[in-house]
């Protein structure tokens, strides 16, 4: 299956704001990107955007590539082929760091909070590229590190409150429940302040109720602080109410790209999920 | 009590405030814990928020007589609202804030509530949901703003905004909030609440500023209380005891009232503030105990020896050191030894270290939880009252505290016991009216004043303490003509920290039977320890192991009821376990949490009859409501054990003996 043209794709991201379609700057977009463990082929040419303020999913059936997808958006994975544009500059790969200080955090399918650490500890970690004094004056405890301190704990405050986890902010995390640990790992990628938020499966292993908050959690992260969003979720009732528009891969191919209405109407699509043999 | 001069004129919350605003302007007045950090309003502080939100409710065109509706966890702002509406006149009526949106749309449109000041998007969501069936609402003030942002409609106000609104208004009339306080009289409607109504539809119970001010001094006076108490406002805004104690009294007396941050937090901000005057219904005390019995199981050795021999000792003497009786020196030093060691430190982690005057009512308290907290030497009482004479008309005096009575008439309370064994009682307290509601009220008062409580009970001989036994309509008989008092044989059983609910039924019927509902956090412990296997609630309550524990307390409870020969016909003869737990959602339960028993037996007809049957099991499929309000389907298959039942005549402890 050839590349298929995403709709309103612009090939000059970052360089606009609003166009005259209505349509919001694009924030990242990323170009055939290939990427192979060995002869594995994880993902095989993929090109997508994500404009800013929107929620974007990318779903499809386990093995897809979805997760893969992630790790090269925030450069843990280095894709053999195609390029990454963060904020209109173009990159061949990503790396972690540049994509954490230019903006970008995530939250892990597997939870990974340091589990010996306070909730409110956990958070001020998602702090730590905002705290800009050394480790000397961090270490007295004195003028602008202390300053910088009550900032920082005021601005994990606000998280704790805007998550509703006030109950547990002296709870080591590794006590908690997985629906709230999942809860902690959303406050600690706020704590960056994030221009782009990655959620890889926020809502797994959660009964109805966890989830129902969580997708309340995410709509407002969005509406609240503006936060561009990409989720990956298997639930796909969560996924067609949150959307802006959903990216479906299927073995490391682009099946479709489209709104929700679309996407669940998509032949391709039912099939992927309802399991057509493949070639 | 001849009322001062000064009392005859602050007969409004308004006024009452701007008599504290004179007196202790910089004394703190209501807390709340944000950001982590308490942030506190002096009186003055109050004044100024008051004022400015009174008149921005004037300016959307709240006037004298109209209702606010107020939903929400207990927040300044929300209380706020109270006496801003009272200021102009208007009548605040709180609503539960977990209530569904169909339940609050029957109040709003009942009250005709025409503004609502509610807490936060959750609210806002259920009053858009029923705002077509409630066309005399015309709008909506938010607190909290999150989520909100993207919400655009005419009728929908930011708190704040309606404040600064007040502002430019009260500069354009400086007059006008001076000139509506000073309209205000003491025989104004204060407040309207909504009774939880285990039958029919809620009543809106309509109480005046003398019924709440005079009821409130009268509580003070009687218990000494002062301007350096210190109380959590955690208990639904909606009931009428929140409103006496984290309201009224507060104005009154003009003490401090702290917010919790968060429901969930209300243990650890309970910690932190140290009530010195607590009320709390039966079932949070019994919690705390709970809690508190699972952590000592859990403890070191060392620890867990120290607590039970201590705790023993508290048993022995705690309660006559409280209540000022001869204790050998011996006891004393060793009493005084374990509140070092383990009362003190105990009372810390419960958040009752400060408390000198504990309340508990609603329900009858277990006589072990009730000694429990008292040989801890926390002064803890009963009260008994309803919503009808603003929360209570008994209260026990200090040093006459029986965990089986609910005390003498409070001041200025009449009671007596009419023919039919119904409690019936006069006070300053009683209600106005129910709201559009004649015949009701006029069921419910007598001409000359007397209001039938609707409980059966009689004033104990030795004491003069008054002691109820049931719903006046719940007493009912067996087939053989014995009495038949279910309330009473429920309570009995929930006693035992493994049931957390039990509805008893024989009324018409051969004998008695229950069903239970285990206490998931206790029965779950227990079963830990015995290495018991189980997924969840249905898998735990259908264990033989936990079937043969509960058999064991009512097996309890049966003998208790053999040996006075009133109740011994009434002993249980089969019981279940229920598969889910009763929840206020599925209407099982009243939001004050009582068991609405016919609800629930209706609801589980098939069961009630297999207890009435020979047979063992029993399958039932039963519809649940999620939080979220979407319903679903449990089924299970329900056991049926039989009890022992003893014989009445012979009193087994005394054969023993």
């Amino acid at each position: 299956m050839g590349r298929r043209g995403v709709p309103g794709h612009n090939p000059a991201p970052g360089s606009r704001g609003v166009s005259e379609s209505g349509l919001a700057e694009v924030i990242l977009a990323v170009e055939n990107i290939s990427l192979s463990f060995g002869v594995m082929k994880v993902l095989d040419n993929i090109s997508f955007d994500i404009r800013r303020g929107e929620i974007r999913s990318i779903i499809g059936p386990n093995g897809a590539g979805k997760s893969s997808m992630l790790n090269v958006i925030n450069g843990f994975y280095h894709p053999q082929q195609g390029s990454i544009t963060f904020k209109g500059a173009t990159r061949r790969q990503m790396a972690p760091q540049v994509a954490a200080s230019q903006g970008i955090a995530r939250t892990f399918q597997n939870i990974a909070l340091f589990k010996g650490m306070s909730t409110l500890d956990n958070i001020m970690t998602g702090r730590n590229l905002k705290m800009k004094t050394n480790l000397f004056w961090q270490a007295l405890h004195i003028g602008p590190a202390r300053a910088e301190e009550l900032e920082n704990r005021e601005a994990a405050e606000k998280i704790i409150d805007f998550l509703d986890i006030q109950a547990i902010r002296k709870k080591p995390v590794g006590k908690l429940p997985y629906g709230l640990q999942k809860r902690v790992e959303l406050g600690r990628a706020l704590a960056a302040e994030p221009e782009l938020l990655l959620l890889d499966e926020p809502m797994a292993g959660m009964n109805s109720e966890e989830k129902e908050d969580m997708c309340r959690f995410v709509l407002d992260v969005n509406s609240e602080f503006g936060t561009t969003i990409a989720l990956i979720e298997h639930d796909m009732g969560v996924v067609m109410d949150l959307s802006d528009r959903v990216l479906v891969l299927d073995y490391g191919k682009q099946l479709a790209d489209d709104v929700p209405d679309k996407v669940r109407a998509n032949q391709k699509v039912i099939d992927a999920y309802l399991g057509v043999p493949h070639e | 009590m001849d009322p001062t001069e000064q009392d005859d004129i602050l007969d409004t919350f308004p006024k009452l405030l701007h008599s504290h605003v004179q007196l202790r302007p910089e004394r703190d007045a209501i807390r709340e814990k944000d950001l982590g950090i308490w942030q506190s309003w002096t009186w003055a502080e109050a004044a100024v928020e008051i004022r400015a939100l009174a008149c921005g409710l004037a300016r959307l065109g709240l006037k004298r007589g109209e209702k606010l509706a107020i939903v929400g966890d207990n927040r300044p702002r929300l209380y706020w609202g109270m006496t801003a509406a009272q200021a102009l006149g208007a009548v605040p009526v709180p609503l539960y804030q977990d209530a569904v949106a169909d339940e609050m749309a029957y109040v709003l449109d009942n009250a005709d509530v025409k503004i609502a000041l509610v807490e936060d998007q959750e609210q806002v969501d259920k009053m858009l949901e029923v705002r077509d069936r409630c066309p005399k609402v015309e709008h909506i003030i938010y607190d909290e703003t999150r989520g909100l942002r993207l919400y655009e409609h005419d009728f929908l106000h930011e708190f704040e905004k309606v404040q600064q609104d007040g502002i430019a208004f009260d500069h354009d009339h400086p007059d006008f909030y001076d000139r509506e306080v000073a309209l205000g009289k003491g025989s104004d409607v204060s407040i309207m609440l909504y009774t939880s109504g285990t039958t029919g539809n809620p009543k809106g119970v309509v109480l005046t500023n003398d019924n709440v001010i005079i009821t409130a001094r009268n509580g003070i006076i009687r218990e000494g209380l002062t301007s350096n108490e210190e109380v959590l406002a955690y208990l639904p805004m909606a009931w009428v005891g929140d409103n006496l104690f984290s309201y009224a009294q507060s104005y009154v007396a003009g003490f401090c009232v702290s917010c919790p941050e968060n429901p969930t937090t209300i243990a650890n901000d309970l910690r932190e503030i140290g009530p010195t005057y607590y009320f709390a219904p039966p079932r949070v005390y019994e919690n705390m105990l709970t809690q508190v019995m699972i952590r000592m199981e859990d403890a070191a050795e060392i620890k867990r020896k120290m607590f039970h021999y201590f705790m023993e000792h508290a048993r022995r003497v705690g309660v006559k050191i409280l209540n000022r009786e001869k204790v050998s020196l011996k006891d004393a030093l060793l009493y005084r030894l374990g509140d070092i060691l383990v009362y003190g430190p105990l009372k810390d982690v419960l958040g009752l270290r400060r408390t000198r005057l504990a309340y508990t009512a609603g329900e009858a308290i277990g006589p072990e939880i009730f000694d429990f907290y008292r040989s801890l030497g926390i002064n803890i009482k009963q009260l008994y009252g309803q919503t009808e004479c603003m929360v209570f008309i008994c209260v026990q005096p200090d040093g006459e505290v029986y965990a089986d009575t609910v005390g003498t008439p409070a001041i200025d309370v009449e009671i007596k016991i009419d023919d039919n064994g119904e409690i019936m009682y006069r006070s300053p307290g009683v209600f106005h009216s129910y709201y559009k509601n004649p015949e009701s009220t006029a069921s419910t008062k007598t001409e000359d004043g007397w209001v039938h409580t609707g409980d059966a009970g009689f004033f104990d001989e030795h004491n003069g303490h008054l002691k109820i036994i049931d719903r006046a309509k719940d007493v009912g008989k067996l087939t053989d003509g014995t009495l038949f008092a279910p309330k009473y044989i429920e309570n009995k059983l929930k006693f035992f920290s493994f049931v957390k609910e039990a509805v008893v039924y024989g009324d018409g019927r051969d004998y008695s039977t229950a069903f239970i509902n285990i206490d998931l956090d206790a029965v779950g412990n227990w079963a830990e320890r015995r290495n018991l296997a189980y997924s969840g609630y249905i898998d735990l309550a259908s264990l033989k192991d936990v079937y043969q524990l509960i058999k064991e307390c009512v097996d309890k409870v049966n003998q208790d009821l053999s040996e006075d020969s009133r109740l011994a016909n009434s002993q249980i003869h089969r019981f279940l376990i229920l598969h889910k737990e009763l929840d206020a959602d599925d209407g099982e339960l009243t939001r004050t949490r009582k068991v609405r028993r016919n609800y629930v037996g209706e609801r589980y007809d098939v069961l009630v009859e297999a207890l009435y049957s020979d047979k063992q099991q029993c399958h039932i499929e039963t519809r649940v409501t999620f939080e979220d309000g979407r319903t679903g389907t449990l089924a299970a298959d329900v056991q049926i054990w039989d009890a022992e039942v003893y014989p009445a005549t012979i009193l087994p402890r005394e054969a023993a003996a």
